[in-house]
């Protein structure tokens, strides 16, 4: 097994063994989603016209909840110090943290968000372009998470700092996530937005390696 | 290549004129050595004179201020994935998770570095051979340590960087360690540590850190400059 492999599976051990991460996210997913026909009243009308817009800005900050642990947790024990002194390059780590990130975070996302969408009676129209969405857009999120997770290592209050950092850079994902649903609903297609969606997957695939890993080579100094 | 080292044997691990800054203080500055094959360097000094800095400096975690750290005359910054591959270092933490055994750790530790020879011998090297099944949470300082020390003899490498090996060690453990280095070093591996306790390692070469610490006014012109 390489080295790649053997991290993402490290880290997916370690998720599993404690547990609470993931089930937290889609504890909060839910829960935060089940406020809305609370606050804004259960009308089917005024839920549908907001759905995709309530499941993409729920599912944005339940992904940010666990961000913080992405590095933080190697970093205070030496174990970052440890894999940066690897073989591996520390972009490829990177890359590899991320993608367990995803397995662990988003594909839970995916897989409930449209439960979640039923909820709140989303046009059935609605459904591909937010799952083709969530599936290109939630790789994202642990992306970009990554950059602002290796920079906040070591601040105090890091989590916050984390949270002002990640956000803005999650509006894209946003806009093009929920315009790709409604683009659907209103008979234009999805393509459009979802292809956009898959350039900033791409895009983020080729930078953030190289960011996030000069960002922890920082920390580490 | 520029030529950048005078006549190095291959497989010397040098350092030149090297200078450590942390932060804006300077620490140690013109310090030179020369390790090797087989070798060892036993750095000693009063705390803060720069011991783990300068291990950091050999690992390549932090860049020199001055100065160049060179294999086999070949400056290491060349080619840092290969300097990686060779090294281990054993810092002041012991890089371990409290939901993995002892023996998941170590081998995971191993396999990032490409070993695939069962953790095993390892472990038993360093008197763990019953704690393997045991989650990490449950090891004492001492076993943790001998674990993070266990990295040293599951995956092999030409250059130990070790960070005062001896914390927490028992003397059945610090002789296992000091068996594990003279086995090293016969293969022709070399080793750096630091330490404050006497340690017997054989013709071992001693680098007072102290000697290195640069004038208040020095530091002062430096700062300046």
């Amino acid at each position: 097994m390489s080295a790649f492999l053997t991290l993402v599976a490290r880290d997916l051990r370690l998720a599993f063994r404690q547990g609470g991460d993931a089930a937290m996210v889609i504890a909060f997913f839910v829960l935060t989603v089940v406020l809305f026909p609370f606050g804004v009243g259960p009308e089917p009308e005024l839920l549908q016209r907001i759905a995709a817009g309530i499941v993409w800005v729920t599912a944005l900050l339940a992904a940010l909840l666990s961000l913080e642990r992405l590095f933080q947790a190697d970093y205070e024990d030496g174990s970052l110090e440890a894999l940066a002194l690897l073989p591996l390059p520390l972009e490829a780590q990177v890359l590899a943290k991320c993608l367990a990130h995803w397995l662990t975070t988003g594909l839970p996302l995916i897989i409930v968000a449209p439960l979640l969408a039923l909820l709140l009676h989303l046009d059935p129209a609605g459904y591909p372009p937010l799952i083709a969405g969530m599936a290109l857009g939630t790789p994202i999120l642990s992306l970009i998470g990554a950059i602002g997770a290796a920079l906040s290592l070591g601040a105090r209050r890091g989590g916050v700092l984390l949270s002002l950092l990640v956000l803005p850079l999650y509006i894209p994902v946003l806009i093009f996530g929920v315009a790709a649903i409604e683009a659907e609903i209103q008979g234009f297609g999805a393509r459009p937005d979802l292809l956009l969606l898959a350039a900033l997957l791409v895009l983020a695939l080729g930078l953030v390696p190289f960011a996030a890993a000069a960002a922890l080579r920082l920390a580490l100094e | 290549m520029p030529p950048t080292q005078t006549l190095p044997n291959p497989g010397d691990f040098t350092g030149s004129g090297l200078a450590c800054r942390r932060g804006e203080k300077l620490i140690f500055r013109g310090l030179d050595f020369v390790l090797a094959a087989g070798g060892a360097l036993v750095l000693i000094g009063p705390n803060g004179s720069g011991k783990s800095s300068l291990l950091r400096l050999m690992a390549g975690l932090t860049p020199c201020d001055a100065g160049m750290l060179a294999w086999s005359g070949t400056d290491i910054r060349e080619d840092m994935g290969a300097h990686r591959a060779r090294l281990h270092f054993i810092g002041h933490s012991d890089a371990l998770k409290p939901v993995l055994s002892a023996g998941e750790s170590l081998a995971f530790w191993a396999r990032m570095r490409g070993a695939t020879a069962t953790t095993e011998p390892a472990l038993a090297r360093f008197g763990l051979a019953n704690a393997a099944m045991l989650p990490c949470r449950y090891l004492s300082a001492g076993q943790r340590r001998r674990l993070a020390l266990a990295r040293l003899a599951a995956a092999p490498a030409a250059l130990w960087l070790l960070d005062e090996p001896l914390t927490s060690l028992d003397t059945e453990a610090a002789a296992q360690l000091l068996a594990a280095i003279a086995e090293h070093r016969a293969q022709g591996g070399r080793v750096v540590l630091s330490t404050h306790a006497p340690i017997e390692l054989g013709d071992a070469t001693r680098l007072s850190l102290a000697d290195f610490r640069p004038s208040p006014a020095e530091a002062a012109a430096r700062l300046l400059a």
